[in-house]
Order: structure tokens, then sequence, then C-alpha cells
């Protein structure tokens, strides 16, 4: 570290209520279940060429709709059987974890990285910046996110990118107003005032003071929101304005088996059960990240 | 109170006029409305009369002015596939959605009461994290999903309540609780770490001591002040509820605003999406002001905070 900045580092502590985490005793156990879910759907998209039984996309008329292996009529050839064109659905649902986990966390981190940058700006500067920059953040915070993201996928033709881009426009202002309500908090700090009379800059105080004490709430934020943004992105690909066809996403799965609920069930059930799993799982981890790190954000 | 009011008022204000310049943005950026009105065989001279007769050869600045001045009279022009004026439309369905949205709140709070005080009365016992467990499986299951599994069980194979129509109470219910039980999550959480708090304050251990019935510290004294939490979240849970509408309302076939912006969506109707958001927005920012002021009126620390 070079000689000139120890001095401003060396006088801020740690924001006690924000960013010790208490120690974790009984009672703190790690979430197991949840990890291991997470980490499960997180091993079969990465591994989805080699895991899927057979070619997402490869249709097959004379097997269509063949039960799950367990029903008398189904087969192991297709373990949760198949939908209307005959497609393999664990081969599906596998390379669906693919684009539900990317939409998710991409999404996520977009929004994160520009949220946390607008409310530490707003937070540092205060003032005209800050109100400006605040009217901003609820003009979008009124704005349905389904609804954008359809008018886009209408206009400029429905896509991944399109889904994400859609998403992270409108969820970055969660994180600029939570941020901001921190940094407001933190200003009012001595270990901010000193950096200041030691002469950090700008630059300096917003990163290397004010980021890494919000760290631990951004964080609790990103998993909370990854399972909201699953959802939505799901949504969106039921609605028809999501992840095009025929690249296999939850959500269209859904769309494609809903004609057919009565007669084949599996069609629909077996991304809908995916889709639950990977949410609960990223809200249980959620819940418990933010008890463990930050019990006072009761809402996020 | 009335500065606080008054300042509220304009910072609502200024957020929708900031998002009548993103609606009209993105309406013009998405191509020439007029390919989506004339004919395929239209000529160029065609083209420029519908031009100059729309107004669409003006300038931008004159354009989004005379759009604003319309759109602040209710005037929001003709649906390009219904062919009726869009405020017709808007005022057919939006009762509908409120409606809808009224009766999904409800829901959650019958849900989000009992759960929420039961939690935190019986912390860290089974109650507890089944409470939490109904909470959170509703927020993490898909909406439409249910929705499916709804319309064919409750609906189809039990035959008990309908799946579609807004005319009785009793079709109200399934698209109701589908949406009620995706925010019970949020409000139940703030109701427990609240009741917890309270249940742990001076007051209510002197209610105890004073023998006062269990029952009545619990639901009178304690609820009462775990209220103010919620209050402030609810412009958030209603927003939130208004989004899930529009799958919502898809699935369920329910005459709403949601559905409405779905089929002008995938029908290209940008008169009545502009008209749609503007007013969802609007709805959503109402709500939100008499929420602050709502709360401002029972917290007066909020007032001077300002």
């Amino acid at each position: 570290m070079p000689a000139e900045s120890t001095v401003p580092d060396a006088l801020a502590p740690p924001f006690p209520a924000l960013g010790a985490a208490p120690p974790l005793g009984r009672g703190r156990r790690l979430p197991f279940l949840s990890l291991t879910i997470i980490g499960g759907f997180v091993l079969v998209a990465l591994l989805a060429d080699v895991l899927s039984p057979a070619d997402p996309e490869a249709q097959s008329l004379r097997a269509r709709f063949t039960p799950p292996v367990w029903d008398a009529r189904g087969t192991w050839a297709h373990v949760l059987g198949t939908d209307r064109l005959g497609r393999d659905l664990l081969a599906r649902v596998i390379w669906g974890a693919r684009v539900s986990l990317m939409a998710g966390v991409l999404t996520v981190l977009l929004a994160s990285a520009f949220g946390a940058a607008v409310g530490l700006v707003a937070g540092y500067y205060r003032g005209r910046v800050d109100a400006a920059l605040m009217r901003v953040t609820d003009a979008t915070m009124s704005f349905p996110v389904i609804l954008l993201a359809l008018i886009l996928a209408v206009t400029v033709g429905p896509s991944f990118t399109n889904v994400v881009i859609a998403i992270a426009v409108i969820l970055w202002a969660r994180y600029a107003r939570v941020v901001r309500g921190q940094v407001l908090t933190l200003m009012e700090l001595d270990f901010i005032t000193q950096a200041r009379i030691a002469g950090a800059s700008a630059w300096r105080i917003i990163t290397r003071h004010l980021l890494p004490n919000t760290l631990n709430t951004l964080v609790v934020l990103i998993t909370l929101q990854i399972g909201y943004v699953i959802i939505v992105e799901a949504s969106l690909s039921f609605l028809g304005a999501g992840i095009p066809p025929p690249t296999p996403a939850w959500g269209s799965m859904i769309a494609e088996g809903r004609d057919f609920v009565t007669s084949a069930w599996w069609v629909s059930f077996f991304p809908g059960l995916a889709i639950l799993l990977v949410v609960l799982a990223f809200n249980l981890l959620g819940d418990w990240l933010r008890d463990t790190l930050d019990p006072k954000l009761r809402q996020l | 109170m009335l500065r606080f009011v008054l300042a509220r008022l304009v910072q609502s204000l200024a957020a929708l006029a900031i998002l009548t310049v993103v609606v009209f943005v993105l309406a013009r950026a998405t191509g020439d409305p007029l390919q989506l009105i004339l004919p395929m065989s239209a000529s160029e001279e065609d083209y420029a009369n519908a031009r100059q007769y729309l107004g669409l050869d003006r300038s931008y600045v004159e354009q989004y002015l005379s759009f604003v001045g319309k759109a602040l009279t209710g005037d929001f022009g003709n649906s390009l596939r219904a062919r009726r004026p869009v405020i017709e439309l808007i005022r057919d369905r939006l009762p509908n959605s409120l409606k809808l949205a009224a009766f999904a709140m409800t829901v959650s709070l019958l849900m989000a009461f009992p759960l929420g005080v039961l939690a935190a009365v019986r912390k860290g016992t089974a109650i507890d994290r089944a409470a939490q467990v109904i909470a959170v499986l509703g927020q993490s299951l898909p909406t439409f999903w249910v929705a499916i599994v709804l319309i064919e069980v409750v609906a189809g194979r039990l035959q008990w309540l309908p799946a579609a129509g807004s005319e009785r109470l009793a079709s109200y219910v399934l698209p109701g609780f589908t949406l009620g039980w995706f925010v019970v999550a949020g409000m139940m959480r703030l109701l427990r770490s609240g009741m917890l708090e309270v249940l742990d304050s001076e007051y209510v251990k002197l209610a105890r001591v004073k023998g006062v019935a269990e029952h009545r510290v619990v639901w009178l004294h304690a609820l009462k002040n775990a209220l103010i939490p919620v209050v402030t979240f609810a412009g958030i849970y209603f927003s939130i509820l208004v989004t899930t509408a529009i799958v919502v309302e898809t699935v369920f076939a329910w005459p709403g605003l949601g559905r409405l912006a779905y089929e002008a969506i995938t029908s290209r109707d940008f008169p009545v999406i502009q008209a749609v958001v503007l007013t969802t927005a609007a709805i959503v920012a109402l709500v939100n002001l008499s929420v602050d002021c709502l709360y401002a009126f029972i917290d007066p620390r909020i007032r001077y905070a300002g």
C-alpha cells in the first residue's frame, strides 16, 4: 500500500453496527439445504452438456406425451417423460437451469453495480445531486418491471439479452435506495470526517470507506433478488416475451404444457418444480444471510 | 404536516413527469407508428398526409407537450386495435383490477397476520418454522404455475370454484389467492420481527405485571405497535401486486388492466400501452403518497426528519 494512503485507512474503523457480523454461534447453523440445492443446480447448469440424457431440442413425434418413468406407460428412455413434440423433459429441465441461473445472476449483478453506484454518489454528494438522482429512482420504481420487458420484447424482439436488460433497468432502483440510505448514515460518522481531514479524495472515500461498509447489505439484497428475477424471467417467458423458443426456458415450458394439464400434467409440473426449488433455496439463503450479516434490515 | 404533504406531492409529480418522458421516448424509439397504422399498400403521399394529420411532422418537443397536455385531460387517443378511445378501455378495465387488488391485499393480510403473530409468540418452535415456510413458499412459487395448478385441481377436478370470469364473488377467490400469497412473506416477516421487538418492550412487560390477559397483551397492546412498519411497506407490496397482476390476470382471463396491457402489447397497440403504463404509475404513486402521509400522521418523528 502506498505510504500516503495509510493515514485515512488507519483512522477508519469498521462501522460496528453494519460491518461486524455476529459470530456463528448456536442457532446460526449454515443453511445446508439451500446451499445443497443451489450448488446442485449450479453444477447441473455448468455440466448440462455432460449430464443431459438427450438433445433438449430433438423432437420425436412418435414419443410425444410419454409419461414419467414411474407411470405404467413410462420408459427409462425419458425419465421425466416428454412434451407435445416428444422432446425429453429431463434434458429440457437441465438446459433450462443454465438459462434461468444465468438470467438471474447476470441481471442482479448488472442492477446492483449500477444501483450501488447511484446510491453511493447520491449519498456522498447529497443536496441537489441526491434530490435529482432520487427522483429518477422513484420514477423507475413506479414502472412495472413486467410491463417494460413486454414493451421491449415486442419492439426490439424477445431475446436473452433483452430480458436481462429490461429487468436490470428497473431493478437497480432498489439498490440505489438502500445503499443511499446507508451512506447517509455512514456520512455522519467520525471516520468519514477524519478521512476527509486526512485529504482523501471523493473517489477514495466512496470506494475505500463507503462501499465496503455497504457490502453486507448488498450481498443480502443480491441473494434475495436472484430468486425474484428468476420468477420474473420465467413469467416473461411464460407470456411469450422472454427467452424465445426453441431454447428450453422453464417459463415457456410451463406455458407449452398449459393446455395439456389435464392429460399430461408432467409437462408443466417439472419445470415449475425446478423454479420452486431454486427460488426457495435462494430466498431461504437470503433470509439466513440477512439474519446473520445484518439483522437490522428486516425488509429487504 | 401540510408542508410534508406538499413536499411529497411535488416529489410524486416529478417522478410522474420523468415517466411521461420515458414513455414518450419508448413509443417513438420503437419505430415509425405509421407502419403499424397504415396498410402495406400505402403510398408516400399517404404517409405524408397521415404524418401531418397525426402531428408527427412537428418537432419532438411540440409532440411531447401536446402528448402530456392531452394525457392530463384524459385524452390518450384511440386504440389501434379496438378503434375506441383509450380512456374508455381504461375506464372499463380499471375497476376490475382495483377490485382484484383489494381482494388480494385482504387475502395477504388475512394470511400474514395470524402467521406473523403466531410465529413471534411461538418463536423458535415448530409453529414458527411452519409459519415461515408457508410464507416463503408463496414468494418462491411462480404465480402462473400456482394459477395453472389451482385451475386444474380446484376449478377442474374438484369443481369447487370458477376458473374464469369476474361476476361472482367466488370468481375472485382463485386469482385473489394466487396474487395475495405472493406478497405474504414480506408482510409476515415484518410483523414477526415487529412483534418480537414489541413483546420485549417495557410497556408490554408492565401490562403483563398488571395482570392483563395474555391474548389481550398480544393482540391489542403489542400488535398495534408492530403494525407501523407494515404500514410503511404497504406501498411496496401494492406495486408488487400491480406488476404480478399482469401475469395472474392473463392466466385467469381477468378483464383488468393487466390483461389489457398484455393484449395491447401483443398487438402493438401503443396508445393503450402508454395509457396503461401512466395510469398504473399514477396509481402506484398515489398509494405511496397516501401511505407516506398516513405514516407521518401516525409517527410525528417522520414529519421533521424530512
